[in-house]
């Protein structure tokens, strides 16, 4: 498999998210923001996390603007699979690519600690190693992270699966660190080929460090 | 010409920064406060005369950029000057 990491002035996460899918065995392609297509055969674009073009305005509202955005949008329109991780996740909310915005965080703080995620559907490449009501033990590391959407947006992701995970304590209770509306976590589209999420699974990879339940998730991706 | 866009979340949109110098100014005893929105002010210089057509172009760019429309309302001033 391919994978595409998209590098805008900012980004942070691209080395950790390259060497994540390296170590899943996979090919991997840092791709700068100025590059107007994506590599021949990409079958993954990942928008890493960071503060792209020092999130100036709000978070990833310039990134959406970036000429390697456009091949990412027309990639994603054609049904290439896309994951946005922290940064990432806002660049396909402010693109549209995803329903919803992202606000600051309810506490007006930056939040970097580990916190449990409860998979809520599994019906999808991402999340299709994992099991509905596992809990998974991911960082998350963000000041704009607060997912909102209105009413009618909010019951038409439930209907239509596309909730993919919560916050959650280590038993599955519902926690929310930053007042993401019902403490969501991650989202995808209605075609189930653009996924978002503000924890870092590639930062879950090692034990030694103290998770590797990202690479169950990462490796939904993989054939 | 300057244009001023004003930009604040919309009504029923938590807004989390209001809500902390809301709180910090009930500690100072400012308690007839009763709500504090915290929005964002954007100064253009547009070269233009024309009032209608830099209100239309201003527009354009509060759908595209300045604003997230799905969170943010937006207004467009021409101050007096």
């Amino acid at each position: 498999m391919l994978v595409a990491v998209a590098v805008f002035p900012g980004t942070n996460c691209e080395i950790d998210t390259k060497y994540a899918f390296e170590k899943l065995g996979q090919e991997v392609v840092l791709v700068f923001h100025k590059e107007e297509k994506l590599p021949e055969g990409t079958d993954l674009v990942v928008l890493p996390g960071g503060f792209s073009y020092g999130d100036y305005l709000r978070s990833a509202a310039i990134a959406k603007f970036s000429p390697i955005m456009k091949a990412v949008i027309a990639f994603a329109q054609q049904g290439g699979k896309v994951l946005g991780i922290c940064n990432g996740f806002q660049m396909l909310v402010e693109a549209r690519l995803l329903p919803g915005a992202m606000k600051r965080n309810e506490n007006v703080h930056f939040i970097s600690q580990f916190h449990h995620l409860k998979v809520v559907h599994n019906d999808n490449t991402f999340l299709r190693r994992c099991s509905v009501g596992e809990v998974l033990n991911i960082p998350i590391a963000h000041g704009e992270g607060s997912f909102y959407i209105d009413p009618e947006g909010l019951k038409e992701l439930y209907a239509k699966h596309q909730v993919l995970l919560t916050y959650c304590d280590e038993k599955g209770t519902p926690q929310n660190p930053n007042g993401s509306i019902d403490a969501i976590a991650g989202i995808c589209n209605e075609a189930k080929n653009v996924f978002g999420l503000m924890p870092h699974p590639e930062r879950a990879i090692e034990a030694i460090l103290g998770s590797d339940d990202g690479v169950k998730m990462l490796r939904g991706f993989l054939d | 010409m300057k244009v001023i866009v004003n930009i604040q979340l919309k009504n029923g949109v938590l807004d989390p920064q209001g809500k902390a110098v809301h709180h910090a100014l009930a500690s100072l005893k400012f308690d007839e406060v009763g709500d504090v929105r915290i929005g964002k002010q954007i100064i253009l210089e547009v070269a233009t005369d024309d009032q209608a057509k830099a209100k239309e172009r201003v527009t354009v760019m509060c759908e595209e950029l300045l604003a997230n429309t799905v969170i943010e309302n937006y207004t467009i001033e021409f101050p007096a000057c």
